[in-house]
């Protein structure tokens, strides 16, 4: 019997077994009931990552869910595949090379998991080299420094007769830049290279924000009790925010996360949203608050199983991202703004509608889904002043409501790594 | 009375260096550090010339530049950025927002001097 057959009917076998119904495991990973049905009727044979969620979602070892380590390698193999497209390989014998050579089937695919982690890295360091603003400041600093040493440096070369005051001023300034430039040469390799940080991977304050959100999923236990924690005492029972710098970014989230939490009550939230299916206009009707409120508080429910991952964007009228949780193969930049297609940016453009939009993101694995958005001002608008907009955007799961198959927008990261040159949004990169 | 230019820059040593060469050079050389008031500083000493860095304490270059080109008196004025960054986004936005010429950082003495010169000429 094939490893197809085996993977296919024990997916289904293992679901069963665990009282998972299709649609709910298809909408916990991100594909269509129809999809997995076919998958588990091995009509369709499913790459390792698919294989990978499968398995979380019913909490099975991947591997039990296939014929024998050999299922794992052929998925690796078909991923490499994937990556390369224009290399043509011989796919019908896939099984056949993973099986009689097992070390160099271990050697393609590890290849192609270090690039993908490669490219992952770099794409991170030039998104930072291109928008991060401690480090813009740090080479602003030493540019700076060294246009100043340059032309003191100059003048006193080429000037033939100079006051003894002038000579003595540039020398000193010279001096004094030298010092400095020494000092910011110094600060900068620091801040890029940290022994003790993994490689390729430097924090800054909204990093360390970041991971900690990360960490704790986006949902704050202390802030969910009837008497919240106060930001010291979270600092303090859940550390992990260790710079001042981190601690203010997290002052502010933690701040907002207490009005949106005492607004929307976590377990009558929950059991609203999920009768609503998470629609935000609904539950904002119901519960009389903004919808970028319900947005907000949908991103922060704790996780279950029945319940859909949902991810959450949050703009400011620049549009620079001022609030990321990712979600599975919906990767939002660390730096500047995401791609200008992203309804996020749609709201921006049309203030105070709501936006709803199947999108599906290009580039290695495509998946599809379901967002919505919204823009709304911050604080009291005033007749003396322009109106400033926030946006924001939860990401769901494609299948929570029924959209026509050809209904999507094909979106990217940002137009830094957007494979489609032609898009007329796409922002010219240095 | 030689021409005048206004030298929009926080940085002080680089102040004193460019001050120098184009005093050297027959300039009138007025300076100013604040992004927020630069401005009214343009308006005050309607210089022949504008140097203005991209990077200033409580205002941006780019957003003075735009209100200059919006002011009725001083729209026309020769404007050179100076920026550290050098990108080309940042050439692109002083474009976009009427610099009269945009040069990086580190730059010579000689090069901010001939464009000075070139700008006074227009």
């Amino acid at each position: 019997m094939s490893q197809t057959t085996l993977t296919g009917s024990r997916i289904r076998e293992t679901r069963l077994l665990a009282g998972v119904k299709q649609a709910d495991l298809a909408r916990q990973i991100g594909i269509s009931a129809t999809y997995l049905n076919l998958i588990e009727h091995n009509r369709r044979r499913i790459g390792g990552k698919l294989l990978t969620d499968i398995a979380g979602v019913l909490e099975v070892d991947p591997a039990s869910l296939a014929e024998g380590a050999e299922a794992e390698v052929v998925a690796a193999l078909r991923e490499a595949d994937l990556a390369m497209p224009q290399v043509e390989v011989e796919l019908d014998r896939i099984d056949d090379f993973a099986a009689r050579f097992p070390g160099w089937a271990a050697l393609v695919t590890g290849q192609n998991r270090r690039v993908r982690d490669l490219e992952q890295m770099v794409e991170n360091l030039t998104d930072r080299l291109a928008h991060d603003p401690a480090l813009a400041a740090s080479l602003h600093d030493v540019l700076t420094t060294a246009t100043a040493i340059g032309s003191a440096a100059a003048i006193l070369t080429e000037t033939k007769e100079i006051e003894t005051e002038w000579r003595d001023r540039f020398h000193r300034n010279i001096h004094e830049d030298s010092q400095r430039l020494a000092s910011s040469s110094q600060a900068l390799v620091r801040y890029l290279e940290d022994p003790g940080r993994p490689e390729g991977q430097v924090t800054s304050p909204e990093e360390e924000l970041d991971a900690w959100l990360a960490e704790h999923d986006h949902h704050i236990a202390g802030l969910e009790r009837s008497l919240p924690l106060t930001n010291e005492l979270l600092f303090q029972e859940a550390p992990g925010l260790e710079s001042a710098e981190a601690q203010v970014l997290g002052a502010a989230v933690f701040n907002r996360y207490r009005q949106d939490a005492a607004a929307l009550p976590l377990t009558a939230f929950q059991r609203a949203a999920a009768e609503a299916k998470y629609d935000p206009v609904v539950l904002s009707d119901q519960f009389s608050v903004p919808v970028s409120q319900v947005l907000r508080r949908m991103a922060t429910l704790p996780r279950d199983p029945g319940r859909p991952r949902i991810g959450l964007a949050v703009c400011d009228s620049a549009g620079g991202l001022t609030y990321r949780k990712p979600l599975g193969g919906f990767s939002m930049p660390r730096f500047g703004s995401g791609c200008p297609l992203w309804p996020l940016y749609q709201a921006l453009s049309r203030p105070m509608t709501p936006i709803r939009t199947v999108i599906e993101t290009a580039g290695r694995d495509p998946t599809r889904y379901l967002t919505y958005a919204m823009a709304e001002p911050v604080g009291v608008p005033r007749f003396d002043a322009p109106v400033v907009y926030e946006a924001t955007m939860v990401i769901l799961p494609r299948d929570l409501v029924p959209f026509p198959e050809t209904d999507f927008q094909v979106i990217g990261t940002n137009c830094r790594v957007f494979p489609c040159p032609s898009c007329e949004a796409r922002r010219a990169t240095a | 009375m030689g021409k005048r230019v206004l030298l929009i820059e926080d940085e002080p040593n680089i102040i004193q260096a460019i001050s120098f060469i184009l005093s050297r050079d027959g300039w009138r050389v007025d300076t100013h550090a604040d992004g927020a008031t630069a401005l009214d500083e343009i308006v005050r000493r309607a210089p022949d010339v504008v140097i203005l860095d991209v990077m200033l304490p409580n205002r941006s270059g780019f957003d003075v530049l735009q209100d200059v080109r919006a002011h009725p008196e001083m729209q026309a004025v020769p404007v050179l950025m100076l920026t550290a960054r050098g990108q080309t986004r940042d050439r692109e936005l002083a474009e976009r927002y009427g610099a009269s010429q945009f040069m990086t950082k580190p730059f010579s003495n000689a090069e901010v001097l001939d464009t000075v010169r070139a700008l006074s000429e227009v």
